[in-house]
């Protein structure tokens, strides 16, 4: 049977684990956000401009770090556009969410334009390099998934924990998911809501930002347009698969992604001949919308998210 | 005058000349006084009367437009609950500032450490935790999601929570008006260990027997002016609520009334089981026109139940429910709103009113489908103004106008629209669950020559509520509800308190329920 093959496969599991990697730190970040209580939904257009800052470094003749860092600036330039107009402005979190969308892809398109005028196929960078972790690399199947992949897909699974232990080991982590449950209770407990929310969009707009440059630095190695394609939307639903909790999140990123690789090689055998590829294109989104159906039924949403505070109102 | 009787105490907190404006309204005017080490002050006034801004101001929620506030003599700095903490004043919100998706030791731990440090430090909070609990008798699960507590233990946490800050000023919101009497009970017993151990207490309160019970010395305020200032040894309960009101408060008079015709019977009802909420069993009941039926019973035991049976939202799985002239009736709440059903929802924010509509909005929900508020499909908005005018003026409801949203009112207002939009329709029968919870004494006292109203009208009035001296001073018969099930009707005057007390604990439906 061909679904075995493919299974069993090890350049089938390398592959959702890259693909899985990009959702990884943008769920990651949308998770910050959200548990702090702002919904973001600039986090479409923050990966673009990562996408783009982060290829676009390189290209000026910087190194890969540079550029990853340049587009975790970037991201958290617009994602203080997002704090500062929802968190003390209160304004809705949709809308401008969408906005920051809108603005970030279009500055990203415009920049490109600008600086490329001339180029009708984008230039590619040296992207970063898979390197083998020696001995467990060696390991059947899970070796070359998951332990010969780039540096970036390393520190995406290393960002899991750390964020973990962030939210659910420090104060700074409880006072973020406090801001996020009843932000009354913050600030009777002398902590500023305002601050704690801003540095939630901010950091999770960082992240959301080196998502996107993962695409164009260790994906796809330049820069075109609609390459996000969608994911940060992905990453949203990923938060609420997640019950908010960033293992469950991660681990639904890597499940999308699974499928994901599965349609692609799924074409290639003798049913793709048959069936219409667009139908193995929906595979990922249909299974994940019936995972959500099933593993969102009982997730605890954080209570504030998306009701802005104002001190001192009555 | 006080200063001879708390004698040398030190002063640990003096406020001065504080002034604050919503507006148009002065909501703080000048307002000082000092509290002393180890004494209670109770903070009395009605609704609106200013004393919970008072005190956000005290504790750095708002800022004031004039005043200072000194803690131990040194000057607070406004607007910054972070110092108020730091200098030793904690706050028992009246709505609780707690994250229900989070621990009880999470609750408590929050902003208590910087945020920078690496980690929570857990077990040495832990035991300083229920160390604390201990000392002042506040037991309360540490690992408990704050979410899954009963009201008064989620007043526990709260408690504990200025503790752990090691407030030496505790400020108390009106802390009783969710409690049960048991809990009441008990958070005055922690209230006196903690002024033994050289607390001071600020109790915001308009329940007088509370007031005189807890507190060592009575400030008064009304339209946010500090209206006298009294030692509690020195005073009693009936000259504490002339001083609130500003006037004499007269008790409810119930003139004795034949009663008329049963315009709703329950034989042997039973309903379905929700929950953990217990549902009713083999309920027989009559309510008569011309009658308060009053309901006695510790929260929980069903009152939920019957009151969304009769409100329609929930129908019987077993027994008759007869309407006075239409037998065994489909029941729902549109056929209960046609039956003449009005009903007084016990949480009016939640099932009551909706916050953002305006107060016409929130008069005609019950009615917006009929004539005259609507007249094939659309609305007759100027019809439905009316009507809101003449229930704020009728029912003396204090509010900025007909199109102001209702979320703006105190309480007190809320629920006189309420009972307008309830009364105006002229029910026969009124479903009043909780119908004062939470109100100050004016507004109780109008609650309730309003019903004596209607009951004398002919309306039959069903009176739930957990306070059994309203329920005993309004009904003409009285009913004990426990773990769902009924107990015969007494008549006026024929239990004592102290009886129905057995009652409310169980007694007497061992017997009844074999016997049914």
């Amino acid at each position: 049977m061909d679904l075995f093959d493919i299974l069993l496969n090890a350049s089938f599991w390398a592959a959702a684990v890259r693909i899985a990697s990009p959702l990884i730190f943008a769920t990651l970040g949308e998770l910050i956000c959200e548990r702090a209580g702002v919904l973001n939904l600039g986090i479409e257009g923050i990966m673009v401009a990562g996408a783009f800052a982060g290829w676009m470094t390189v290209y000026l003749g910087f190194g890969l770090w540079t550029g990853v860092l340049i587009a975790m600036l970037v991201g958290m330039a617009f994602g203080f556009l997002h704090a500062v107009l929802t968190v003390p402005f209160g304004l809705s979190q949709h809308v401008v969410g969408l906005g920051v969308t809108l603005l970030a892809t279009a500055t990203a398109y415009f920049a490109y334009r600008l600086s490329l005028p001339e180029v009708t196929s984008p230039p590619k960078i040296e992207p970063f390099q898979p390197f083998e972790i020696p001995l467990l690399a060696k390991l059947p199947l899970i070796g070359p998934a998951f332990f010969a992949q780039t540096a970036l897909t390393y520190l995406a699974f290393a960002l899991v924990l750390a964020v973990w232990l962030l939210l659910y080991r420090t104060p700074l982590g409880l006072a973020l998911r406090a801001a996020g449950e009843n932000p009354a209770a913050v600030e009777a407990q002398g902590l500023s809501v305002t601050a704690i929310r801003m540095g939630a969009v901010i950091a999770g707009s960082g992240l959301m930002a080196v998502g996107g440059a993962f695409l164009t630095m260790s994906a796809f190695s330049s820069f075109f347009f609609e390459m996000v394609n969608g994911r940060g939307w992905i990453c949203i639903a990923l938060v609420v698969f997640g019950a908010w909790r960033p293992g469950k999140a991660a681990l639904g990123a890597l499940l999308f992604a699974a499928f994901d690789a599965l349609q692609v090689r799924l074409q290639q055998t003798p049913m793709g001949a048959i069936v219409p590829y667009q139908l193995f294109l929906m595979v990922p989104y249909v299974l994940s919308i019936l995972a959500l159906v099933f593993m969102s039924r009982r997730a605890e949403v954080p209570a504030a998210l998306m009701v802005p505070f104002n001190k001192g109102e009555r | 005058m006080s200063d001879r009787d708390t004698g040398g105490a030190e002063v640990v907190l003096r406020l001065s000349g504080i002034t604050k404006r919503f507006g148009a309204l002065l909501a703080n005017d000048a307002i000082g006084f000092d509290l002393r080490r180890g004494e209670v002050i109770a903070l009395l006034g009605e609704n609106g009367a200013g004393k919970t801004t008072l005190m956000n101001i005290l504790f750095g929620h708002y800022t004031a437009d004039a005043g200072t506030v000194e803690v131990f003599g040194q000057p607070l700095p406004p607007g910054h609950p972070r110092a108020a903490l730091a200098s030793g004043v904690g706050m028992v919100h009246q709505h609780f500032t707690l994250a229900d998706n989070l621990s009880v030791l999470d609750n408590i731990l929050l902003g208590t450490r910087s945020l920078f440090s690496p980690s929570l430090g857990n077990a040495a909070a832990r035991a300083r935790v229920s160390r604390l609990a201990q000392d002042f008798g506040l037991a309360v699960h540490p690992d408990a999601r704050v979410g899954s507590l009963s009201v008064g233990e989620r007043q526990r946490v709260e408690i504990l929570k200025a503790l752990y800050r090691d407030a030496r000023i505790l400020i108390l919101d009106e802390p009783t008006a969710v409690l049960t009497p048991q809990e009441t009970t008990a958070l005055f017993a922690t209230l006196k260990k903690a002024v033994a151990l050289g607390l001071s207490i600020i109790f915001i309160s308009h329940k007088l027997g509370e007031v005189m019970e807890i507190s060592s010395r009575v400030l008064v305020l009304r339209h946010g002016k500090l209206v006298g200032e009294v030692e509690t040894a020195r005073t009693d309960r009936h000259r504490l609520a002339e001083m609130m009101v500003g006037a004499e408060i007269a008790a409810p008079k119930v003139a004795e009334r034949v009663p008329g015709p049963a315009l709703l019977t329950l034989k042997g009802v039973e309903t379905a089981r929700r929950g953990n909420a217990p549902r009713l069993k083999g309920v027989d009941l009559e309510l008569r026109a011309g009658q308060i039926i009053g309901l006695a019973g510790v929260s929980g035991n069903g009152q939920s139940a019957l009151a969304a049976l009769i409100g329609g939202l929930e129908s019987p799985t077993q027994g008759r429910m007869d309407l006075a002239e239409d037998d065994g009736v489909d029941w729902s709440p549109r056929s209960a709103l046609a039956a003449g059903i009005a009903r007084i929802p016990e949480d009016r924010h939640r099932t009551g009113t909706v916050a953002d509509f305006s107060l016409t909005e929130n008069a005609i929900l019950e009615s917006y489908a009929r004539a005259p508020m609507s007249r094939r499909g659309w609305m007759d908005w100027r019809a439905a103004e009316g009507f809101a005018r003449r229930i704020i003026e009728t029912y003396d409801v204090r509010c900025p106008g007909p199109s102001a949203r209702i979320r703006l009112l105190s309480g007190g207002n809320m629920q006189k629209l309420i009972l307008g939009r309830v009364l105006e329709a002229a029910p026969r029968i009124i479903l009043a669950n909780q119908p004062v919870r939470g109100l100050d004494i004016g507004a109780v006292t109008f609650v309730h020559n309003r019903l004596i109203a209607a009951r004398d009208a002919g309306a039959a009035v069903l009176l739930i509520s957990e306070d059994l001296d309203e329920v005993t001073a309004l009904s003409d018969v009285i009913h004990v509800i426990y773990e769902g099930r009924l107990s015969p009707g007494f008549p006026r005057g024929t239990k004592t308190p102290a009886e129905l007390g057995l009652w409310m604990a169980g007694q007497g439906f061992g017997e009844a329920g074999h016997a049914a």
